[in-house]
């Protein structure tokens, strides 16, 4: 997903004179295009978070399009208040692109994983948040942050990832993507979780019930019309996501529901609290864990329907 | 070295510039008078002799990373023309016109929103990277708190500065030996403070921070091929005599009778 992203990027990197790339020494030759093709404008600042936010404020300042890239938390949880003032506030053409999704980190621990990054970046004023779920979203991601003049936040998964996409699909920013549409229930996913609720759809059909499953990758701004829609068209509405099932997916789409004064079956699925706490293993590992499975999630899901 | 008139002309601007700032923080009940009167003499001589301020793209920039001081930036600013009358008196109002820390305003000459302390080394060090990558010759000042050295960030832009030698950047340090809640050297001390800057690879002046002939001669001579930084030895609540050196100052407003006794001494 992230080498998808930034042979975009590279594309762009080369025919412009304002693309500035910055990372703060992460990246392994993930950048090696980038600095052979324009030196001066690629620089790896060092383990150095908020200086990088603050040096990306600056060349914006001066007109400058800036990509800042690290791993999630030391990307946006370090320097959270140099991104609030600095790029969002400024309302500044500074794009994070963040690696590391939930568990992606795996047997890494609880340091790099990203669990709390959606809520931050979405509380922010003028910041856009985009999760790609396969990599050939990615690469359409980059492709539209490049013509979004303002600050994005991207998440990205690791190296590969899941695919959804057969090729680079259309897409636009605050319009989320139904990838199946069925009549019981309504699964609206983010991120790497689109592709286990894909899985879920085929699971859920086994058993007789057909599902909509929507690809919800842009967190802000959200769509709101499509919850509203599902909402009246559906009994049942599950939300998958990688993340503290606070303030993340779940949470954004839950408060739409209940402003349109949905009376169905809800549920959120994602990572809580403390969830990670104990566990050493790889990110399959920590997502079963969770009950982040297709398995867990088609199972859970059926018992709600049955339920209701 | 300035002539006698010239230093005259700098004297009285810095003046009127102390007489605007009681004027804002007093009828506002505003904090910050002491931080705002150690740096009248540094911002009035960017101002009026080295920062051309009105350039477009090729302006050079400067930013209050000790946003806190901002009614000295506003008074110095309308004094360049900058900033209106109209916009000076809507301070600190109800649905007025400025903040008691900047907001990005550039056709105002207030080129990043500060006041978290921390940031304005990093945003400058940004814009002389621009300026370099652009070949453009503008210089991009930056004004810090000595207890803003504290954060580390600073040390963050303070090395990439120096390991880039960015030496269209200027780091102007308010060194009056007093922060928010006492002294400098009670607190976490920063001596040796130049020796510091050195050893990451800046050029240091240290200066007399209210004395023209002295930031003159520092500004009139920075150093290439590394960025420099101006240290300037300055007096918390400069121009007032109950002021100085009072850290009841970092936040007090003067009541009617410390204004007109302040007043007085400032009219002198």
């Amino acid at each position: 997903m992230k080498t998808a992203f930034m042979d975009r990027l590279l594309q762009a990197y080369r025919d412009s004179d304002d693309l500035f790339v910055l990372t703060a020494d992460l990246g392994f030759r993930l950048f090696d295009g980038f600095e052979a093709a324009a030196p001066r404008r690629f620089y790896n600042v060092g383990v150095a978070e908020s200086n990088m936010i603050g040096i990306a404020a600056g060349l914006s300042l001066c007109g400058k399009s800036v990509y800042c890239y690290s791993i999630i938390p030391f990307l946006v949880m370090r320097p959270f208040e140099q991104i609030r003032v600095d790029i969002a506030y400024h309302g500044l053409n500074v794009k994070l692109v963040g690696a590391g999704g939930g568990f992606t980190y795996g047997c890494e621990g609880f340091t790099h994983f990203a669990l709390e990054d959606l809520a931050l970046m979405s509380s922010l004023p003028n910041m856009t948040v985009v999760v790609p779920a396969d990599p050939l979203e990615a690469e359409a991601v980059a492709g539209l942050s490049l013509e979004h003049d303002g600050p994005m936040y991207i998440r990205l998964g690791g190296r590969g990832g899941p695919v959804i996409h057969d090729r680079t699909p259309e897409m636009e920013i605050g319009r989320a993507m139904v990838l199946r549409e069925g009549e019981d229930a309504a699964v609206i996913a983010t991120g790497e979780m689109v592709h286990a609720g894909m899985l879920v759809a085929g699971m859920l059909s086994e058993r007789g019930l057909s599902t909509t499953v929507v690809n919800m990758h842009t967190l802000k701004p959200l769509d709101t019309g499509i919850i509203a829609a599902l909402a009246s068209t559906h009994e049942a509405v599950f939300t998958i996501e990688e993340h503290n099932t606070r303030g993340g997916l779940g949470s954004a789409v839950s408060a739409v529901l209940a402003e349109n004064g949905y009376s169905g079956v809800f549920r959120r699925f994602g990572i809580d609290e403390g969830a990670c706490k104990g566990f050493v293993g790889g990110s399959a590992f920590l997502r079963e864990r969770s009950g982040l499975t297709p398995e867990n999630l088609s199972e859970a899901i059926s018992v709600s329907l049955r339920r209701a | 070295m300035a002539a006698g008139s010239e230093l005259a002309r700098f004297e009285e601007i810095s003046r009127r510039v102390r007489i605007s700032v009681l004027e804002m923080i007093y009828r506002t009940g505003s904090p910050h008078i002491g931080p705002s009167f150690s740096v009248v003499e540094i911002l009035v001589a960017l101002y009026f002799r080295f920062m051309n301020a009105t350039a477009g793209a090729e302006r050079d920039r400067f930013l209050l990373s000790k946003g806190h001081a901002c009614p000295a930036l506003y008074a110095v600013l309308h004094e360049k023309g900058l900033i209106s009358r109209e916009d000076l008196d809507g301070f600190a109002l109800d649905g007025g016109t400025l903040q008691q820390h900047p907001v990005l305003d550039p056709g105002r000459g207030i080129e990043a929103s500060t006041g978290s302390l921390g940031h304005g080394l990093s945003i400058a060090a940004g814009m002389a990277l621009a300026g370099r990558v652009d070949g453009k010759e503008y210089k991009v000042y930056v004004l810090l708190s000595d207890g803003e050295l504290n954060e580390g960030s600073v040390w963050e832009a303070v090395m990439f500065a120096g390991h880039h030698g960015l030496d269209n950047l200027v780091a102007l340090v308010d060194y009056n030996r007093m922060q928010a809640l006492g002294r400098t050297d009670d607190i976490v001390g920063l001596d040796p403070l130049g020796e510091k800057w050195r050893a990451f690879g800046w050029h240091v002046h240290e200066v007399d921070g209210h004395d023209f002939g002295e930031i003159f001669e520092a500004l009139g001579a920075l150093s290439m091929g590394r960025p420099n930084v101006l240290i300037l030895h300055t007096v918390k609540g400069k121009g007032v005599s109950f002021m100085e050196n009072d850290v009841l100052w970092h936040y007090r407003s003067p009541d009617e009778r410390e204004y007109e006794a302040a007043l007085k001494e400032l009219r002198r």
